[in-house]
């Protein structure tokens, strides 16, 4: 029979000799794991545009939709060009029809209810064209409102969306300030462009990089000092949109007007 | 087909992305969290501030709270793309996300109220399964009742005056517990609006007591709503000497004790009312005044596009008309039914143009979107959120009130708390 000394010191020793056991197993935090595995990573992808030598032919805008399975003719997309028109009476006109996948083919700007204006040449102050896409911020506001982690930030800076896991509550669309999330007419679940993850994680280019025939889409590591997108951004005149919001956006524009939305 | 497509109207530069993804149903989740808040917060009242005249209010508030508390969730799960994943909220929840914590909150709101309810009915429960235990020759009916109250009964039939005693002090500390936990159920969904940095008509750090004044408003006035038409209910039982009720027999107690109820309440609805025009007329004036980039944008929303939503319908019939009602000397029933009507419309209104209103301008700042709920529904997506999805939501607590009232008594039940 085992009396209370020697049960009280014998419980003492299990408990003592099981944590000691037990301690050794760690909760496994993915995002730990993650990061101890990749440690540092020695990329950052950042984005280029050179609005000067965008023509709005809305090439990269096709190519984009079929790289990336997004159904061809739904009023979403995960770029577009934005044409930007101020006329001599410095009113501003703006539009981006379609995303601008089939380019801009007439003069006149789509006021969407309100129908089309018709701009004649000679009125024209000036006018020029901004492509747009996921800024792939450092401070992604869309990362920090998905309720259930669908959403999230690879170590190269990358935001990306798990289509498995997302419940499709839209929070991400309302938080993201450039507007560049929808959801996937098919997979009903938030979308956004991912500088074509597939692509360049296996050393290619984006597709609308590829597609672009004037170079005015690039795409960079700016943790290589020799790439030459870093080597622009580092010592030209580059500008970002909305830095007011505090995202730090990853995506570098040269000429970029004040007037750009 | 995009989401949000089928609503939206697009007009001048608006990117292409850009949709009313958030429609009807966002605006009917405020709506209800707000009725649940606002009935929980008027059944406080007598509970833990022992403000005696609420008494017959009090127990009815807590009830129908409890109802509406399930019918809270339900909008947001018609709204969600993949409603099946909702639990995934609980399974991965991520903290820094506003939504996040929905669950937690909503669930241990939940537990508050059921436990606050059951230490109230606890005597009823025993009561009546004890009864139904001593019935000889039990029908079908009678064994299911039995059986639900023997259940509820949690095996504690100890009724004695020293047990009693201890639920009601245990009533106190719920609802004391409960009135914060309430307000930020609520405040918590006018976070996740106000939180919202990319839109500029929501981001304010005024908007969680913006959201829960007008919660409170809402949910007193549909108790008083509802506390009427039951009344009414049993004057005409009343009047037909079919009544069951052993409490007040003649019509003309009920209506001496209905009309001094409603008065008392109205007082509060008053009270409560005021501040939320008041936040509301400042947030108003302060984005007025401090016109930052976005004013321009969102002064032709307030005042042009949206001017009949929000100052005729929502400040005009909303709320000037139910306070001239309510302030004008000798309250009757049917001032106060029409005044309480308007108060929940206004709130509506409230919850629509921040919802709605919200996204009623482009992100470029130079570009508007127009809103056209569905009417008839023609696919599940203008179902869900349409107008007979939303009218659904709104039906649903009612329907439910009923039957948790069956379990519930709300009338003829006398006791000490």
């Amino acid at each position: 029979m085992i009396d209370r000394r020697n049960f009280l010191k014998y419980a003492a020793k299990g408990i003592a000799g099981m944590s000691l056991s037990f301690a050794a197993i760690d909760m496994l935090n993915p995002k730990k794991l993650f990061a101890n595995k990749s440690e540092k990573s020695p990329v950052r992808w950042v984005f280029l545009v050179d609005t000067y030598k965008c023509v709005g032919c809305g090439m990269c805008v096709k190519a984009c939709k079929k790289e990336n399975e997004i159904p061809y003719d739904a009023n979403v997309t995960r770029t577009w060009v934005e044409r930007y028109v101020i006329t001599k009476d410095g009113k501003f006109h703006a539009d981006s029809p379609k995303g601008a996948r089939d380019g801009f083919i007439t003069n006149k700007i789509d006021l969407g209810l309100e129908g089309y204006k018709d701009i004649k040449n000679e009125n024209i102050r000036k006018a020029f064209f901004v492509p747009k896409l996921c800024n792939q911020c450092e401070n992604p506001p869309c990362v920090q409102v998905c309720p259930v982690g669908a959403t999230y930030q690879a170590p190269d800076g990358v935001v990306l969306v798990d289509r498995t896991w997302c419940i499709g509550c839209g929070y991400c669309i309302m938080a993201c300030p450039y507007g560049v999330r929808f959801f996937h007419p098919k997979y009903r679940t938030a979308e956004k462009c991912n500088f074509c993850y597939h692509r360049i994680t296996k050393g290619l280019k984006t597709a609308c990089v590829d597609a672009c025939p004037f170079g005015a889409r690039m795409i960079g590591n700016s943790k290589d000092p020799s790439d030459p997108v870093t080597k622009i951004i580092t010592t030209e005149r580059v500008e970002v949109l909305k830095s007011e919001y505090g995202t730090k956006p990853q995506v570098y524009y040269i000429g970029k007007d004040e007037e750009v939305r | 087909m995009v989401h949000g497509e089928i609503w939206t109207l697009k007009e001048l530069f608006v990117t292409p992305n850009e949709y009313i993804y958030w429609s009807i149903q966002i605006v009917m989740y405020p709506f209800m969290t707000g009725l649940v808040a606002g009935a929980f917060v008027l059944s406080s009242l007598y509970h833990v501030f022992g403000i005696q005249q609420l008494k017959d209010m009090a127990r009815f508030a807590l009830v129908f709270s409890f109802a509406l508390l399930f019918a809270a969730p339900m909008p947001i799960i018609l709204h969600l793309q993949h409603p099946l994943r909702g639990i995934n909220v609980m399974m991965t929840s991520h903290f820094t996300s506003a939504i996040a914590a929905f669950g937690i909150v909503f669930f241990s709101y939940g537990a508050i109220v059921a436990s606050e309810l059951w230490f109230l009915y606890r005597k009823h429960f025993v009561e009546t399964s004890l009864s139904l235990k001593e019935k000889k020759d039990k029908n079908i009916i009678d064994q299911i009742k039995f059986f639900i109250f023997c259940t509820l009964t949690l095996g504690v039939y100890d009724i004695s005056e020293e047990s009693l005693k201890k639920d009601e002090k245990a009533i106190k500390l719920l609802a004391g517990l409960g009135i914060p936990v309430a307000c930020f159920l609520h405040g918590y969904a006018g976070f996740i609006f106000g939180s919202v940095k990319a839109n500029a008509l929501w981001m304010t750090p005024l908007m969680p007591v913006i959201f829960i004044m007008s919660a409170v408003v809402s949910g007193i006035a549909l108790c008083m709503l509802t506390y009427i038409a039951v009344m009414e209910i049993r004057k005409l039982l009343a009047s037909r000497k079919k009544t069951p009720y052993q409490m007040y027999q003649s019509k003309e107690e009920i209506k001496s004790v209905e009309i001094h109820v409603v008065k008392i309440t109205a007082k509060y609805l008053l009270f409560f009312m005021i501040f939320a025009i008041s936040l509301e007329l400042l947030d108003l004036i302060f984005r007025g005044y401090t016109a930052v980039k976005s004013w321009d944008v969102l002064r032709s929303v307030i005042y042009g596009r949206d001017f009949t939503d929000i100052f005729i319908l929502q400040y005009g019939i909303g709320n000037l008309l139910p306070l001239t009602l309510f302030l004008l000397p000798g309250l009757t029933l049917r001032r106060t039914v029409i005044g309480a009507l308007l108060v929940l419309f206004g709130v509506f209104m409230m919850r629509y143009n921040v919802v709605i209103g919200g996204q009623a301008f482009s992100l470029t700042f130079a570009g508007y979107m127009h809103y056209r709920l569905p009417i008839i529904p023609h696919d599940m997506e203008t179902l869900k959120e349409g107008l007979v999805g939303a009218l659904s939501i709104f039906i649903m607590p009612f329907v439910l009130f009923y039957f948790i009232g069956k379990v519930f008594p709300i009338f003829n039940y006398k006791d000490s708390h």
